[in-house]
């Protein structure tokens, strides 16, 4: 069907850092780990009177390094500056954010599909408190929590250029392992220290939509993605019967998988943004950026290139060896160990993979001498190998059934059955090869 | 010029920014009031500003002020609930916000709780220790004794921490004797924007003192204490000196701590301090001004930066002493020039140009900040609710609310950013060829109380010598110069460059040294 509505969708990320103490303060930042309400709090994070906030080095320093790992271009000169607005988890009744000098500007990520995605900004904020909406004899309250309030928050902007819900899940699954490797953050949507709003219209001629539609509260993959097709199935409909969609801000509600309106109470919006006059100015040298960009550590898309070329592993079993970091490492510890005892590193890549050998449990020295014992007590002899192989066709008639319509796939769960006969021990590349003569005879 | 018209819907509109709620009447009053006001600063769009850069901070460039990152102890969940109007299993508890909202039209003005009156110039709020010496303008939070700011939202606050000046000063010897009576948040040169009535002057007790430190003014002259704190913002601490023939600085901006001490307009609060003379203001100078770890304004990398030691010319900038200054006041500042001639200095005349624009910046600026900072009042977690805000405070909302508003923003809360860069550029061209500069502190001597009271304008005119100083961030030393015939008080500033407090001190006590103004006190006093 020619379809000439096209989604606009762009993100905005949020990510707590991991630092050990507060944005503006010492209270300790681990509000998902706190016992009770209200323990990490002091004066300058409850706002209380004469209180003052003096910036967190490590999260200023982290949020460099998620913008450089971004490509992004580093302010020389940057602020924060004082965004306002009455809620009762925003202790002062404003935020401390940045307005016109973000930290970070210009940077992009680059999808699967070699599509450029850019990124407006990355800059750094405070969390707010939280809240719980209850009833307490008779009356409707809010339970504030103040734990949270002041956490360093990071917020990075996309421009609108993402095409699809898949597309968008792809971007924040680049941003999120890109900040895991630089160790910034858990990016634990569950925790919530990473939050996503999507930002969602449809075009229908070459130019942007004159609306959006901003959606909140998507706390997993899998509610982006929803969200995401619900909004453009729920847009396009009003587009094709000429119906613009209202400009609004609506929540995703897990409970029946659609978006709806969040009704925001009829008060004023204008933030007010001026120039946070209790921190003085935030400046960088060139020669600082430099130093800062070469003190990036490896990043996965570099990662993954740099394990095909270097260990001839399949890119397919880069993309699972780089999704974390440490097990990266734990390859790379594994491979070159091996080396010396003539395994393929594809085979340690297959067997990480596989979780045949718990990488958790042993070391990668221990992990290759695991597999040289396994190798030592292989199973290689001809003829138990084809009693076991006799055994597991007759076993498996509807494998053999599959494989002789050409599902090359069967022969694999047939190697597996042999294994489990064999208890793992049979020489898999003589199994293979008897396999093949015996179900090709058959066929003949 | 067309005066700007702001109509009634947008005084409701930027009360609605301010999360206040007022009835028609005060709808109408604010309206009037505030539209005076906004056709007073509306003069700004004159100046040409079109190569200026705004100012926001006064803070000699300093950059990249950071703490490491560094676990400290929290607040016990006790701590941080105690003063909270309602708890529930250690979560604050706030109105829903899915909840129904008040009828505005149904509001009534709360009825302010009396307090007893400690002294007979009502310029004791608390008693806190008989056998204290120091008395703290009640922005300064004292721990576990009560600090209202002068304010009914915080009638009964308990702080859980204390000032680093406080601190400081205990760890000296020096306890918390009072606290002393004020403006609310600052605000007011009369000391008639307490709620919880005004100080009077010693020296004619229908008249001001001085606002907004005005119960530290008083205290001091009467002899009550040797010393106070206040803060100067504006004047706050000069125009009380002035009043009341005592000696008070206004220093450096950054040079003392402001943590704990209840934020007005964070860019311009300067903690300071009242005495009798000018040695004694050094002396607790010096134990109070370093830079705080908590106070990331504190920490100016040209503290130590300014070698003069003593001052050779003085200069009397003419904007000062023009048209609008009582003949009196003019008088004193020209014997004051003659005895500083005599003691060797040279005098000559050196010029502020922008100074005539410094009370427009200064209430669009202040304000600005001011509606910032008293939005963390909401009677949630400390406190009274947003109604319990007097009439002033709720003015300076909703002026700048209005004036840092979108639409709004660049012409009035940037343009007056502007100024203040240029005023910062005339006093750069004024100490090169003057050390210091000698000025009259406020236009008139001690008004009656009331005079100005339902003129907000007119009383923010009062600040016309002070604005173009604390706009700058420069320190001033406000010291007795003389009387009125009447037997008034009437003061003068010694203004010098950032960080010259040193020669400031030394040429106010060579002066006190050759005159014995300061040595006099008002007839009726209760002190010991």
């Amino acid at each position: 069907m020619a379809n000439n509505f096209t989604p606009v969708i762009g993100l905005e990320i949020h990510v707590e850092l991991a630092t050990q103490s507060k944005m503006f303060c010492g209270c300790q930042n681990d509000p998902f780990g706190a016992k009770k309400p209200n323990i990490y709090t002091c004066p300058v994070c409850l706002g209380l009177p004469g209180s003052l906030p003096v910036p967190n080095k490590k999260a200023v320093h982290w949020t460099l390094m998620i913008g450089l790992a971004l490509n992004c271009e580093i302010n020389l000169q940057s602020k924060f500056d004082r965004k306002h607005y009455f809620y009762p988890d925003l202790p002062k009744g404003y935020q401390i954010s940045q307005y016109d000098q973000p930290f970070c500007q210009k940077g992009s990520l680059h999808t699967a599909a070699d599509r450029k995605i850019s990124i407006n900004r990355v800059h750094l904020e405070e969390d707010t408190g939280k809240l719980i909406h209850a009833t307490i004899k008779g009356k409707e309250v809010s339970l504030v929590d103040f734990n949270r309030s002041g956490v360093p928050l990071v917020e990075i902007v996309s421009e609108p250029d993402l095409p699809s819900a898949a597309e968008a899940k792809e971007y924040v699954k680049k941003i999120q392992q890109i900040i895991r490797y630089l160790g910034a953050s858990d990016c634990d949507m569950e925790k919530g220290s990473m939050r996503l709003e999507a930002n969602i219209s449809v075009k229908t001629s070459d130019s942007l939509p004159s609306y959006k539609v901003e959606v909140k509260n998507l706390n997993s993959f899998r509610f982006l993605q929803e969200a995401i097709d619900y909004e453009i199935s729920r847009q396009t409909r009003l587009l094709k019967a000429k119906k613009k969609p209202v400009q609004e801000t609506r929540g995703w509600d897990e409970a029946s998988s659609k978006t709806t309106s969040q009704r925001t109470k009829e008060e004023a919006q204008d933030y007010r943004y001026f120039p946070e006059p209790d921190i003085p100015p935030l400046k960088q040298t060139r020669e600082q950026i430099k130093a800062l960009k070469a003190s990036l550590p490896e990043l996965p898309e570099a990662k993954r290139q740099r394990l095909v070329k270097e260990y001839g592993i399949s890119k397919t079993a880069s993309n699972i060896m780089t999704a974390i970091q440490s097990t990266a490492d734990y390859f790379e510890a594994a491979a070159k160990e091996a080396k010396n005892h003539k395994i393929a590193s594809q085979k340690i890549a297959n067997v990480i993979i596989n979780k045949q050998v718990d990488i958790k449990k042993n070391p990668p020295s221990k992990f290759v001498q695991i597999l040289l014992k396994k190798a030592e007590s292989r199973v290689s002899d001809p003829k138990t190998l084809e009693a076991w192989v006799d055994l597991a066709i007759k076993q498996n008639q509807a494998a053999v059934a599959d494989y002789r319509q050409g599902k090359q796939a069967a022969i694999g769960f047939l190697i597996g059955q042999v294994q489990r006969l064999a208890q793992g021990k049979a020489d898999a590349v003589k199994v293979q090869a008897i396999l093949h003569r015996k179900l090709r005879k058959k066929i003949k | 010029m067309p005066k700007h018209k702001l109509s009634k819907s947008q005084v409701e509109h930027v009360a609605l920014l301010g999360k206040l709620k007022l009835s028609p009447e005060e709808i109408s009053l604010y309206t009037k009031q505030i539209q005076d006001i906004v056709g007073y600063v509306d003069q700004l769009a004159r100046v040409d500003t079109s190569k200026v850069k705004p100012t926001y901070q006064t803070l000699d460039g300093t950059a990249n002020v950071f703490r490491e990152d560094k676990i400290q102890d929290s607040l016990s969940q006790e701590q941080a609930l105690s003063q909270a109007k309602e708890t529930y299993q250690g979560y604050f508890v706030a109105p829903g916000v899915f909840g129904k909202k008040t009828d505005s039209h149904k509001l009534k003005p709360k009825r302010i709780k009396q307090r007893k009156k400690i002294d007979q110039y009502n310029a004791v709020l608390t008693l806190a220790n008989p056998k204290g010496q120091i008395g703290h303008k009640d922005l300064f939070l004292t721990k576990g004794i009560e600090t209202t700011a002068g304010s009914q939202i915080l009638h009964g606050y308990i702080p859980q921490y204390s000032a680093t000046v406080v601190k400081k000063l205990e760890k000296k010897g020096f306890k918390t004797k009072y606290k002393l009576n004020q403006d609310a948040w600052g605000h007011g040169s009369s000391g008639e924007n307490s709620a919880f009535g005004p100080t009077t002057n010693p020296w004619d007790k229908a008249r001001t003192p001085g606002g907004s430190s005005s119960g530290s003014a008083t205290a001091v002259a009467t002899g009550m204490v040797d010393v106070a704190t206040g803060t100067d913002t504006c004047g706050s601490i000069r125009l009380p000196a002035n009043y009341t023939n005592t000696v008070g600085l206004k220093p450096t901006y950054g040079a003392i701590s402001r943590y704990g001490v209840i934020a007005f307009a964070s860019s311009l609060d300067c903690p300071s301090l009242l005495a009798r003379t000018v040695t004694e203001v050094k002396k607790y100078f010096q134990m109070i001004a370093a830079p705080d770890a908590l106070d990331a304004t504190s920490q100016s990398t040209a503290r130590h930066s300014f070698k003069h030691k003593s001052a050779k010319t003085i200069g009397l900038p003419e904007e000062f002493l023009g048209e609008g200054v009582d003949p009196e006041v003019v008088k004193t500042i020209e014997s004051a020039a003659k005895v500083f001639e005599k003691k060797g200095y040279k005098i000559r005349p050196v010029s502020i140009p922008h100074t005539k624009y410094g009370v427009a910046s200064y209430y669009l600026i202040a304000p600005t900040e001011t509606a910032s900072n008293l939005g963390r009042y909401t009677g949630v977690r400390y406190g009274n609710d947003r109604q319990s805000f007097g009439a002033e405070a709720k003015r300076r909302i909703m002026l700048g609310s209005f004036a840092s508003s979108a639409g709004y923003a660049e012409k009035y809360y940037e343009q007056a950013a502007k100024i203040r860069t240029l005023l910062i550029k005339d006093f750069a061209t004024a100490f090169r060829l003057a050390d210091i500069i000698l000025a009259p502190i406020a236009p008139t001597p001690p008004f009656l109380l009331g005079e100005k009271i339902d003129d907000p304008l007119q009383m923010y005119l009062t600040d016309v010598h002070a604005a173009p100083v604390s706009l700058s961030g420069l320190p001033a030393l406000a010291m007795p110069g003389g009387f009125t015939k009447a037997g008034l008080p009437i003061g003068m500033q010694l203004i010098g460059p950032r960080w010259s407090e040193d020669m400031l001190f030394d040429v106010g006590e060579k002066y006190q040294e050759l005159t014995d103004w300061h040595k006099r006190s008002p007839k009726s006093t209760n002190g010991k």
